[in-house]
Protein backbone atom coordinates (compact mmCIF):
# COMPACT_ATOMS: atom_id res chain seq x y z
CA UNK A 1 0.00 0.00 0.00
CA UNK A 2 1.31 3.68 -0.66
CA UNK A 3 1.17 6.43 1.57
CA UNK A 4 -1.23 7.64 -0.54
CA UNK A 5 -3.79 4.70 -0.06
CA UNK A 6 -3.23 4.76 3.17
CA UNK A 7 -4.09 7.99 4.28
CA UNK A 8 -7.16 7.71 1.43
CA UNK A 9 -8.32 4.15 3.69
CA UNK A 10 -7.91 6.36 6.92
CA UNK A 11 -10.09 8.93 5.46
CA UNK A 12 -13.18 6.44 4.40
CA UNK A 13 -12.33 4.42 8.05
CA UNK A 14 -13.34 7.53 9.21
CA UNK A 15 -15.67 8.65 7.32
CA UNK A 16 -17.58 5.43 7.84
CA UNK A 17 -17.09 5.78 11.76
CA UNK A 18 -18.62 8.84 11.48
CA UNK A 19 -21.37 7.35 10.11
CA UNK A 20 -21.86 4.77 12.46
CA UNK A 21 -21.38 7.21 15.20
CA UNK A 22 -24.05 9.25 13.53
CA UNK A 23 -26.87 6.56 13.20
CA UNK A 24 -26.36 4.96 16.34
CA UNK A 25 -27.85 8.13 17.78
CA UNK A 26 -31.20 9.54 17.72
CA UNK A 27 -31.86 12.17 14.59
CA UNK A 28 -31.34 15.69 16.37
CA UNK A 29 -34.23 17.87 15.26
CA UNK A 30 -33.76 20.00 11.88
CA UNK A 31 -32.09 23.48 14.00
CA UNK A 32 -34.05 25.65 11.26
CA UNK A 33 -37.16 26.96 13.53
CA UNK A 34 -39.92 26.40 11.42
CA UNK A 35 -42.20 28.57 12.72
CA UNK A 36 -40.74 31.21 13.36
CA UNK A 37 -41.42 33.99 10.60
CA UNK A 38 -44.55 34.88 12.37
CA UNK A 39 -46.05 37.15 9.23
CA UNK A 40 -46.68 33.61 7.82
CA UNK A 41 -49.94 31.23 7.78
CA UNK A 42 -48.40 28.14 9.98
CA UNK A 43 -50.38 24.89 10.45
CA UNK A 44 -48.71 22.73 13.22
CA UNK A 45 -49.92 18.91 14.15
CA UNK A 46 -49.54 18.15 17.80
CA UNK A 47 -49.99 14.62 19.79
CA UNK A 48 -52.93 13.82 20.97
CA UNK A 49 -53.61 13.94 24.90
CA UNK A 50 -53.18 9.86 25.24
CA UNK A 51 -49.66 10.56 23.14
CA UNK A 52 -50.42 9.58 19.83
CA UNK A 53 -50.33 11.70 16.62
CA UNK A 54 -52.76 11.99 13.77
CA UNK A 55 -52.62 13.13 10.42
CA UNK A 56 -53.46 16.48 8.40
CA UNK A 57 -53.15 17.41 4.99
CA UNK A 58 -52.68 21.12 4.07
CA UNK A 59 -53.68 21.76 0.22
CA UNK A 60 -52.37 25.64 -0.67
CA UNK A 61 -52.16 26.09 -4.76
CA UNK A 62 -52.88 22.86 -5.86
CA UNK A 63 -49.93 21.24 -3.59
CA UNK A 64 -50.89 18.92 -0.85
CA UNK A 65 -48.57 18.39 2.27
CA UNK A 66 -49.34 15.54 4.73
CA UNK A 67 -48.76 16.05 8.49
CA UNK A 68 -48.22 12.95 10.32
CA UNK A 69 -45.47 13.29 12.83
CA UNK A 70 -45.64 14.95 15.98
CA UNK A 71 -45.01 18.61 15.83
CA UNK A 72 -44.77 18.42 12.06
CA UNK A 73 -45.40 22.09 10.56
CA UNK A 74 -46.12 23.87 7.37
CA UNK A 75 -45.41 26.97 6.84
CA UNK A 76 -47.08 28.93 3.95
CA UNK A 77 -44.34 32.08 3.00
CA UNK A 78 -45.67 34.98 1.75
CA UNK A 79 -44.23 34.17 -1.72
CA UNK A 80 -46.61 31.35 -1.42
CA UNK A 81 -44.53 28.35 -0.70
CA UNK A 82 -45.20 25.83 1.92
CA UNK A 83 -41.76 24.73 4.14
CA UNK A 84 -41.76 21.99 6.29
CA UNK A 85 -40.20 21.29 8.76
CA UNK A 86 -40.98 20.13 12.70
CA UNK A 87 -41.64 23.17 15.53
CA UNK A 88 -40.41 23.07 18.85
CA UNK A 89 -42.40 23.03 21.90
CA UNK A 90 -41.76 26.76 22.42
CA UNK A 91 -42.27 27.86 19.08
CA UNK A 92 -45.90 25.97 19.45
CA UNK A 93 -46.54 27.37 22.95
CA UNK A 94 -44.95 31.48 21.08
CA UNK A 95 -47.49 30.70 18.54
CA UNK A 96 -50.78 28.85 20.37
CA UNK A 97 -50.30 29.64 23.94
CA UNK A 98 -53.88 31.63 23.96
CA UNK A 99 -55.77 29.25 21.93
CA UNK A 100 -54.45 26.27 23.26
CA UNK A 101 -55.04 28.13 26.78
CA UNK A 102 -58.59 28.14 26.03
CA UNK A 103 -59.67 25.11 25.22
CA UNK A 104 -62.58 23.39 27.19
CA UNK A 105 -62.20 20.72 29.39
CA UNK A 106 -62.40 17.38 26.70
CA UNK A 107 -65.93 15.48 27.51
CA UNK A 108 -65.38 12.34 30.03
CA UNK A 109 -67.56 9.34 29.31
CA UNK A 110 -69.20 7.11 32.54
CA UNK A 111 -71.09 3.67 32.03
CA UNK A 112 -74.20 3.22 34.29
CA UNK A 113 -76.16 0.20 34.95
CA UNK A 114 -79.65 0.12 36.01
CA UNK A 115 -81.28 -3.11 38.07
CA UNK A 116 -83.34 -4.84 35.89
CA UNK A 117 -86.77 -4.09 35.43
CA UNK A 118 -85.94 -0.90 38.04
CA UNK A 119 -85.45 2.90 38.17
CA UNK A 120 -82.53 1.97 40.80
CA UNK A 121 -78.93 1.93 39.83
CA UNK A 122 -76.53 -0.75 40.71
CA UNK A 123 -74.50 -0.04 43.68
CA UNK A 124 -71.31 0.32 41.31
CA UNK A 125 -73.55 2.96 39.51
CA UNK A 126 -74.80 4.82 42.50
CA UNK A 127 -70.66 5.28 43.16
CA UNK A 128 -69.88 5.98 39.66
CA UNK A 129 -73.04 8.87 39.47
CA UNK A 130 -71.43 10.47 42.63
CA UNK A 131 -68.43 10.70 39.89
CA UNK A 132 -70.98 12.29 37.32
CA UNK A 133 -72.16 14.94 39.53
CA UNK A 134 -68.48 16.14 40.45
CA UNK A 135 -67.96 16.03 37.14
CA UNK A 136 -70.63 18.04 36.52
CA UNK A 137 -70.22 20.65 39.22
CA UNK A 138 -66.29 21.61 37.92
CA UNK A 139 -67.46 22.01 34.17
CA UNK A 140 -68.59 25.69 32.63
CA UNK A 141 -71.83 25.40 31.64
CA UNK A 142 -72.07 21.69 31.67
CA UNK A 143 -74.27 19.22 29.25
CA UNK A 144 -74.85 15.72 29.42
CA UNK A 145 -75.12 13.54 26.34
CA UNK A 146 -76.90 10.14 27.11
CA UNK A 147 -75.77 7.54 24.35
CA UNK A 148 -77.55 4.50 24.25
CA UNK A 149 -75.85 1.22 23.42
CA UNK A 150 -77.33 -2.72 21.87
CA UNK A 151 -75.48 -5.62 21.31
CA UNK A 152 -75.48 -7.50 17.78
CA UNK A 153 -79.04 -9.39 18.58
CA UNK A 154 -81.63 -8.23 15.92
CA UNK A 155 -81.49 -5.58 12.79
CA UNK A 156 -80.04 -2.74 12.27
CA UNK A 157 -82.99 -0.47 12.60
CA UNK A 158 -84.82 -1.91 15.62
CA UNK A 159 -81.28 -1.50 17.43
CA UNK A 160 -81.02 1.96 16.68
CA UNK A 161 -85.00 2.37 18.04
CA UNK A 162 -84.03 0.42 21.07
CA UNK A 163 -80.83 2.09 21.53
CA UNK A 164 -82.69 5.25 21.60
CA UNK A 165 -85.43 3.73 24.04
CA UNK A 166 -82.00 3.32 26.10
CA UNK A 167 -81.07 6.23 26.36
CA UNK A 168 -84.42 7.98 26.78
CA UNK A 169 -84.94 6.34 29.76
CA UNK A 170 -81.60 7.11 31.45
CA UNK A 171 -82.07 10.06 30.70
CA UNK A 172 -85.27 10.43 32.68
CA UNK A 173 -83.90 8.98 35.98
CA UNK A 174 -80.95 11.17 35.54
CA UNK A 175 -84.10 13.93 35.52
CA UNK A 176 -85.35 12.24 38.36
CA UNK A 177 -82.16 12.71 40.37
CA UNK A 178 -81.88 16.01 39.79
CA UNK A 179 -80.21 16.77 36.68
CA UNK A 180 -82.21 19.50 34.64
CA UNK A 181 -83.54 17.67 31.50
CA UNK A 182 -82.54 21.26 29.25
CA UNK A 183 -78.59 19.89 29.90
CA UNK A 184 -79.24 16.36 28.93
CA UNK A 185 -79.28 15.41 24.79
CA UNK A 186 -79.95 11.63 24.08
CA UNK A 187 -78.42 9.80 21.26
CA UNK A 188 -78.62 6.04 20.03
CA UNK A 189 -75.62 4.54 18.35
CA UNK A 190 -77.41 1.32 18.28
CA UNK A 191 -75.56 -1.96 17.33
CA UNK A 192 -72.48 0.28 15.72
CA UNK A 193 -70.05 0.63 18.91
CA UNK A 194 -69.91 -2.57 20.43
CA UNK A 195 -67.66 -2.33 23.88
CA UNK A 196 -66.95 -6.08 22.94
CA UNK A 197 -66.53 -6.66 19.09
CA UNK A 198 -68.98 -10.06 18.25
CA UNK A 199 -70.80 -11.37 15.35
CA UNK A 200 -74.12 -10.42 13.82
CA UNK A 201 -76.77 -11.91 16.22
CA UNK A 202 -74.66 -12.88 19.80
CA UNK A 203 -76.28 -11.44 22.82
CA UNK A 204 -73.16 -9.83 24.48
CA UNK A 205 -74.40 -7.93 27.92
CA UNK A 206 -71.54 -5.61 28.38
CA UNK A 207 -72.57 -4.34 24.94
CA UNK A 208 -75.98 -3.53 25.93
CA UNK A 209 -75.10 -0.23 27.90
CA UNK A 210 -75.85 3.36 28.63
CA UNK A 211 -73.10 5.82 27.56
CA UNK A 212 -73.08 9.19 29.97
CA UNK A 213 -70.88 11.54 28.50
CA UNK A 214 -70.65 14.56 30.39
CA UNK A 215 -69.21 17.97 28.14
CA UNK B 1 -126.63 15.27 14.08
CA UNK B 2 -124.69 17.83 12.36
CA UNK B 3 -123.41 19.10 15.32
CA UNK B 4 -122.36 15.88 16.34
CA UNK B 5 -120.58 15.50 13.42
CA UNK B 6 -118.65 18.97 13.74
CA UNK B 7 -117.76 17.85 17.29
CA UNK B 8 -116.14 14.52 15.96
CA UNK B 9 -114.50 16.51 13.14
CA UNK B 10 -113.26 18.89 15.21
CA UNK B 11 -111.78 16.31 17.87
CA UNK B 12 -110.20 14.53 14.20
CA UNK B 13 -108.35 17.88 13.57
CA UNK B 14 -107.41 18.97 16.48
CA UNK B 15 -105.62 14.88 16.77
CA UNK B 16 -103.91 15.31 13.54
CA UNK B 17 -102.83 18.57 14.73
CA UNK B 18 -101.39 17.30 17.94
CA UNK B 19 -99.89 14.76 15.92
CA UNK B 20 -98.28 17.11 13.08
CA UNK B 21 -97.00 18.96 15.98
CA UNK B 22 -95.68 16.01 18.06
CA UNK B 23 -94.07 14.89 15.05
CA UNK B 24 -92.35 17.48 14.21
CA UNK B 25 -91.34 17.93 17.83
CA UNK B 26 -89.47 14.68 17.48
CA UNK B 27 -87.96 14.88 13.83
CA UNK B 28 -86.85 18.63 14.36
CA UNK B 29 -86.11 18.78 18.84
CA UNK B 30 -85.96 22.21 20.32
CA UNK B 31 -82.33 23.65 19.13
CA UNK B 32 -81.89 21.86 15.97
CA UNK B 33 -79.77 24.71 15.25
CA UNK B 34 -77.28 24.44 18.10
CA UNK B 35 -74.00 22.53 16.89
CA UNK B 36 -71.71 23.92 20.03
CA UNK B 37 -71.42 25.49 23.12
CA UNK B 38 -69.06 28.61 24.53
CA UNK B 39 -67.33 26.50 27.00
CA UNK B 40 -64.78 29.36 27.77
CA UNK B 41 -65.02 33.00 26.98
CA UNK B 42 -61.93 35.42 27.96
CA UNK B 43 -61.96 39.22 27.48
CA UNK B 44 -63.53 40.31 23.85
CA UNK B 45 -65.44 37.68 22.33
CA UNK B 46 -68.73 38.20 20.22
CA UNK B 47 -70.73 35.63 17.90
CA UNK B 48 -72.20 37.68 14.54
CA UNK B 49 -75.18 35.57 13.54
CA UNK B 50 -77.40 37.10 10.22
CA UNK B 51 -76.11 40.67 10.70
CA UNK B 52 -76.19 40.86 14.56
CA UNK B 53 -73.41 40.70 17.29
CA UNK B 54 -74.47 38.67 20.15
CA UNK B 55 -72.23 38.09 23.52
CA UNK B 56 -70.17 35.23 23.63
CA UNK B 57 -70.49 34.02 26.90
CA UNK B 58 -69.49 30.71 28.18
CA UNK B 59 -73.25 29.08 27.85
CA UNK B 60 -73.90 31.05 24.38
CA UNK B 61 -74.35 28.50 21.59
CA UNK B 62 -72.86 28.18 18.40
CA UNK B 63 -74.63 27.85 15.27
CA UNK B 64 -73.63 27.14 11.41
CA UNK B 65 -73.36 30.44 10.17
CA UNK B 66 -72.04 31.75 12.80
CA UNK B 67 -68.37 34.10 12.84
CA UNK B 68 -66.45 34.24 16.48
CA UNK B 69 -64.67 36.97 17.04
CA UNK B 70 -62.08 37.58 19.66
CA UNK B 71 -60.80 40.61 20.18
CA UNK B 72 -57.15 42.03 21.27
CA UNK B 73 -57.52 40.67 25.03
CA UNK B 74 -59.73 38.06 23.90
CA UNK B 75 -60.06 33.90 23.52
CA UNK B 76 -62.55 31.68 22.99
CA UNK B 77 -63.27 27.90 23.32
CA UNK B 78 -66.03 25.93 21.49
CA UNK B 79 -67.19 22.17 22.33
CA UNK B 80 -69.40 20.66 19.20
CA UNK B 81 -72.15 18.10 19.45
CA UNK B 82 -69.95 15.90 17.97
CA UNK B 83 -67.03 16.48 20.50
CA UNK B 84 -64.78 18.97 18.02
CA UNK B 85 -63.42 21.06 20.04
CA UNK B 86 -62.29 24.80 18.82
CA UNK B 87 -60.28 27.72 20.44
CA UNK B 88 -58.95 30.80 19.10
CA UNK B 89 -56.93 33.33 20.37
CA UNK B 90 -56.73 37.32 20.18
CA UNK B 91 -57.97 39.23 17.30
CA UNK B 92 -59.51 36.09 15.76
CA UNK B 93 -62.25 35.51 13.18
CA UNK B 94 -63.60 31.95 12.78
CA UNK B 95 -66.46 31.32 10.68
CA UNK B 96 -68.49 28.00 11.30
CA UNK B 97 -69.43 27.43 7.45
CA UNK B 98 -71.09 23.85 7.78
CA UNK B 99 -71.83 21.71 10.91
CA UNK B 100 -74.21 18.25 9.82
CA UNK B 101 -74.07 15.64 12.22
CA UNK B 102 -75.73 12.24 12.77
CA UNK B 103 -75.90 10.89 16.39
CA UNK B 104 -76.46 7.17 15.32
CA UNK B 105 -73.85 6.85 12.45
CA UNK B 106 -71.31 9.45 13.32
CA UNK B 107 -71.17 10.48 9.60
CA UNK B 108 -71.61 14.06 9.16
CA UNK B 109 -69.42 17.46 7.94
CA UNK B 110 -67.80 20.17 9.86
CA UNK B 111 -66.14 23.10 8.05
CA UNK B 112 -64.73 26.11 9.32
CA UNK B 113 -62.98 29.13 8.01
CA UNK B 114 -59.73 30.89 10.14
CA UNK B 115 -59.91 34.54 8.22
CA UNK B 116 -57.10 35.87 10.80
CA UNK B 117 -55.65 34.65 14.14
CA UNK B 118 -54.99 31.38 15.97
CA UNK B 119 -56.86 28.68 16.36
CA UNK B 120 -56.43 25.10 18.23
CA UNK B 121 -58.54 21.99 17.37
CA UNK B 122 -59.08 18.61 18.58
CA UNK B 123 -61.33 16.93 15.72
CA UNK B 124 -64.32 14.85 17.46
CA UNK B 125 -66.58 11.96 15.98
CA UNK B 126 -67.12 13.52 12.63
CA UNK B 127 -63.66 13.03 11.89
CA UNK B 128 -63.21 10.12 13.61
CA UNK B 129 -66.13 8.19 11.20
CA UNK B 130 -65.04 9.56 8.04
CA UNK B 131 -61.56 11.13 7.74
CA UNK B 132 -61.60 14.19 5.41
CA UNK B 133 -65.28 15.21 6.77
CA UNK B 134 -63.91 18.01 8.72
CA UNK B 135 -62.10 20.78 6.76
CA UNK B 136 -60.62 23.88 8.14
CA UNK B 137 -59.47 26.69 5.58
CA UNK B 138 -57.76 29.27 5.73
CA UNK B 139 -57.18 32.59 2.93
CA UNK B 140 -53.89 30.57 2.03
CA UNK B 141 -54.78 26.72 3.01
CA UNK B 142 -57.26 23.81 3.33
CA UNK B 143 -56.84 21.45 6.14
CA UNK B 144 -58.67 18.10 5.55
CA UNK B 145 -58.46 16.84 9.23
CA UNK B 146 -57.65 12.42 10.05
CA UNK B 147 -57.63 13.17 13.21
CA UNK B 148 -56.95 14.83 15.72
CA UNK B 149 -54.82 17.75 17.43
CA UNK B 150 -53.27 20.73 15.21
CA UNK B 151 -52.90 24.92 15.38
CA UNK B 152 -53.53 26.99 13.00
CA UNK B 153 -51.99 30.97 12.31
CA UNK B 154 -53.42 33.05 9.77
CA UNK B 155 -52.30 36.26 8.87
CA UNK B 156 -55.53 38.34 7.58
CA UNK B 157 -55.03 40.25 4.67
CA UNK B 158 -55.28 43.42 6.96
CA UNK B 159 -52.74 42.50 10.12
Amino acid sequence: MTERAVTARAVVDLLGLLLLFGCARPVPPPPAPVATPTRDDLVVLLPDQDGKTGALSVTHAGTERVLDTPRAAARITEEGRIVTGIATPEEVQQAFGAALAAQPPRPVSFLLYFLEGKDELTPESQAVLQRVFAELARRPSPEIVVIGHTDRVGTVPFNDALSLRRARKVRDDLVKLGIPADRIEVAGRGEREPLVPTDDEVAEPQNRRVEISVR
Amino acid sequence: MAGRWRRALLLFASGVTAGFFLAVLLVHPARAQDVGQIKVSKGAVSIERSGQKLPATVGAKVQPGDVVKTGGDGSVGILFVDASLLSAGPNSVLAIDKFVFDSTTNQGAFESTLTKGTLSAVSGKIAKQSPDAMKVKTPAAVLGVRGTEFAVRAIGPGD
